[in-house]
């Protein structure tokens, strides 16, 4: 479980002062599905950045579980990053020179995993997203939905607790995003993932529990 | 993984991997080639000293020649002196040989009891006196002397002294022929063969000199020199009016050079020939260790305060000619050009790197996010790096050995002359006929042909695998350093 407490960050840009979260205090529950709207530059990225370890807040504090991720070093955020937290971004993020199955394991390279369970478990989450006929392949040799579902197996192969999207399919046409959000869907549903959604895309927001919309770096709920 | 990674980002990314390799393949090459000519001049110049000082001697004790004095042995020039009773006249003139054994010009002796007061230097394991002469032969006929009164009462009575070659001509009459012929003799100790100019000979017949030669007249010749004179071990040549039985013939033990005299004689033979009884011209010396080289010419220059001690690299800047030039060219101009090119491609390295690590902030973002931690992400750049420079090592040292061969396939000559007091190489033969007036005979200095080869020795490859290693290291810390600097939320926001 997320809880946030009064997290502000702010950015100096040249001579401006960025207030990019002000204040926000919000708890989001284990196992819920969350999107997060707004306009851009209202504070959505930053804000995931913040729920996955990648950035500590300003003041206020963020803690995921017992772990409070506002004071912690950075080797320690990075275990977490390693155990906890699974990434999807909007242009996929893949190493172009890896194919698909090494980019899967990727992932568990910091948790020491051997080579022969790591090529394992890699083939087994590229056949849970439906590319196990694709595993050799690079991503300029995969079309965006494919890429898309090795960025999924990549964050789901180590089997974290938490999936955080960054404009999961933003970059994708209806019918793709439509297989990916089931896709997603289906893996929150199967093994209980807290998942959280940034999305400019109401028809995705529309299929989350619970839906916030963040603008000029303040948090609302939206029925 | 991290060989998979390192694997697939080298052939994915083949522009710069080959860009980064060619430069550090021409540097490494270069400095190879530089190194391994360096190390062959200094060969050729060890070649060259030891010819002259013996293997193993680590110092000379010599004396500076002192302006030269008119009158003196050894001055100006060998003077002829004949008596009533030299030669053989006839109606067309008067037939003259005579040889005469005088230290070198140029070179000055000293007390032989300095080679006691080196000896007993602290650290000095050997030492060795030798005496340096010229045995210079006039052999010719005179023409019958004018008769009218102009030529003087010494030439009209068959008696007096030809002057010597350097000291220009006697003037007055000419139409003979002669030759005036040098060889150079050095004394050595017999007992010596360990330290001095016997130690860089080989026997090519005969034997060499022993303890029981002391005051024998027996002498040992270079095999050229003898070949050339049509001298073979059993006969006998005439040095200083003396006949020498000639024991053995030796050749120096350097491809690259050759001995340092025509002939050796016992050093109390010498001494006693050339009037110079109880002097001596050089002591080689051996010290007990390299390491004390520095402490041991200390000493001898303290306790010889009137001589010149001189250690090898002293030595090495006495020789001059083309291997003297080679020799400042590669120290010099080969030396910087190593180090610029190196430089360059060190930075090109970096440079490449630097522009790669920049260009994968997404990527490293994304590797952070997932959790890599700074050190495996450093890891993996440097190790690219690395494999970069082993590269780029791999094909400068293939590049380096076949500049290498091409050098060692031409084998250049260089001349070499030394400055010093003993000669390198046989003395030569001076000739001349006709009237006086010639110019020096007994050259100081000769010239010698060195051939130049390039060795390649394990050094020059562990220099080039070091320099190789060095190179990536240095591109891949200065890279990683960068890539582990990398926020990840600036890296991934910088592309969202």
């Amino acid at each position: 479980m997320y809880t946030l407490e009064n997290v502000t960050k702010t950015y100096r840009q040249k001579e401006r002062t960025i207030h990019a979260l002000k204040d926000v205090s919000l708890t989001i529950p284990t196992g819920q599905l969350v999107a997060i709207q707004g306009p851009t530059g209202g504070g959505k990225s930053t804000l995931l950045q913040m729920l996955g370890a990648l950035d500590r807040p300003t003041s206020g504090r963020i803690s995921l579980g017992e772990a409070d991720l506002s004071g912690m070093p950075d080797a320690k955020l990075g275990r977490i990053r390693a155990t906890e937290i699974g990434f999807v971004f909007q242009g996929f993020n893949l190493i172009p020179t890896l194919t698909a199955q090494e980019n899967v394991e990727t992932a568990l390279e910091p948790l020491g995993v051997p080579a022969e369970e790591r090529r394992r478990r890699a083939t087994e989450a590229l056949v849970s997203v439906g590319l196990g006929d694709r595993a050799h392949h690079v991503p300029s040799e995969l079309s965006g939905g494919q890429q898309q579902r090795v960025a999924i197996a990549r964050a789901l192969v180590k089997e974290p607790d938490v999936l955080l999207a960054d404009e999961p399919t933003g970059n994708l046409d209806e019918q793709t995003r439509d297989e990916i959000m089931a896709l997603l869907e289906g893996l929150h549903r199967d093994r209980g993932l807290t998942l959280v959604i940034v999305t400019h895309d109401s028809a995705v927001a529309r299929r989350a529990e619970r839906r916030l919309h963040l603008k000029h770096g303040t948090v609302t709920e939206r029925a | 993984m991290f060989f998979t990674y390192l694997r697939r980002e080298l052939a994915g990314r083949r522009r710069q991997t080959a860009i980064i390799a060619v430069g550090m393949a021409l540097a490494i090459a270069l400095v190879m080639i530089v190194n391994s000519v360096s190390a062959g001049v200094r060969d050729a110049q060890a070649a060259v000293l030891e010819s002259v000082y013996g293997v193993g001697t680590d110092l000379t004790v010599s004396q500076a020649s002192g302006p030269p004095e008119g009158g003196e042995e050894g001055g100006p020039g060998v003077r002829f002196e004949f008596g009533t009773e030299d030669g053989e006249t006839t109606d067309d003139g008067t037939t003259l040989s005579n040889s005469r054994l005088t230290v070198d010009r140029g070179t000055s002796t000293f007390d032989a009891s300095v080679l006691d007061t080196v000896e007993a230097v602290d650290g000095v394991s050997a030492a060795s006196a030798t005496l340096s002469l010229t045995n210079v032969t006039f052999d010719g006929e005179l023409p019958e002397p004018p008769t009218d009164q102009s030529s003087g009462d010494q030439a009209a009575a068959g008696d007096g002294t030809m002057p010597a070659p350097g000291e220009g001509g006697g003037g007055g009459f000419g139409g003979g022929a002669f030759d005036v012929t040098s060889v150079t003799v050095t004394g050595v100790d017999p007992a010596a063969e360990a330290i001095g100019p016997l130690s860089a000979v080989e026997l090519a017949d005969g034997r060499g000199l022993d303890s029981g030669d002391t005051g024998e007249y027996v002498v040992v010749l270079d095999a050229e020199y003898a070949t050339t004179e049509g001298v073979a071990v059993g006969d006998t040549i005439d040095l200083g009016g003396t006949e020498f039985e000639v024991v053995g013939t030796v050749t120096s033990t350097s491809a690259d050079a050759a001995t340092a005299s025509n002939a050796y004689i016992p050093l109390d033979v010498a001494q006693e020939l050339s009037g110079m009884d109880g002097q001596i011209s050089d002591i080689s010396v051996q010290a007990a260790s390299a390491s004390d080289i520095p402490a041991v010419k200390a000493d001898l220059e303290e306790a010889l305060p009137d001589q010149t001690v001189s250690t090898q690299e002293d030595l090495a800047a006495s020789v001059s000619g083309s291997l003297g030039s080679a020799s400042s060219l590669i120290s010099s101009l080969g030396l910087w050009l190593s180090v610029a090119v190196l430089a360059a491609a060190f930075l090109i390295a970096i440079l490449f790197t630097i522009q790669g690590v920049t260009r994968r902030t997404r990527e490293f973002g994304t590797l952070k996010a997932i959790g890599w931690s700074n050190r495996r992400i450093t890891g993996q750049v440097a190790g690219e790096s690395l494999v970069q420079g082993l590269i780029g090592g791999a094909a400068g040292l293939a590049l380096g050995f076949i500049g290498i061969a091409v050098i060692n396939a031409i084998s250049p000559s260089l001349a070499t002359t030394s400055s010093s007091a003993m000669a390198a190489g046989p003395g030569g033969e001076g000739g001349m006929a006709g009237g006086f007036g010639g110019g020096p005979m007994a050259a100081a200095q000769e010239t010698t042909e060195v051939v130049l080869n390039a060795p390649v020795t394990l050094g020059v490859v562990a220099l080039a695998v070091g320099l190789a290693v060095v190179g990536g290291l240095l591109a891949g810390a200065i890279g990683g350093w960068r890539a582990s600097k990398l926020r990840p939320a600036e890296a991934l926001r910088s592309v969202a």
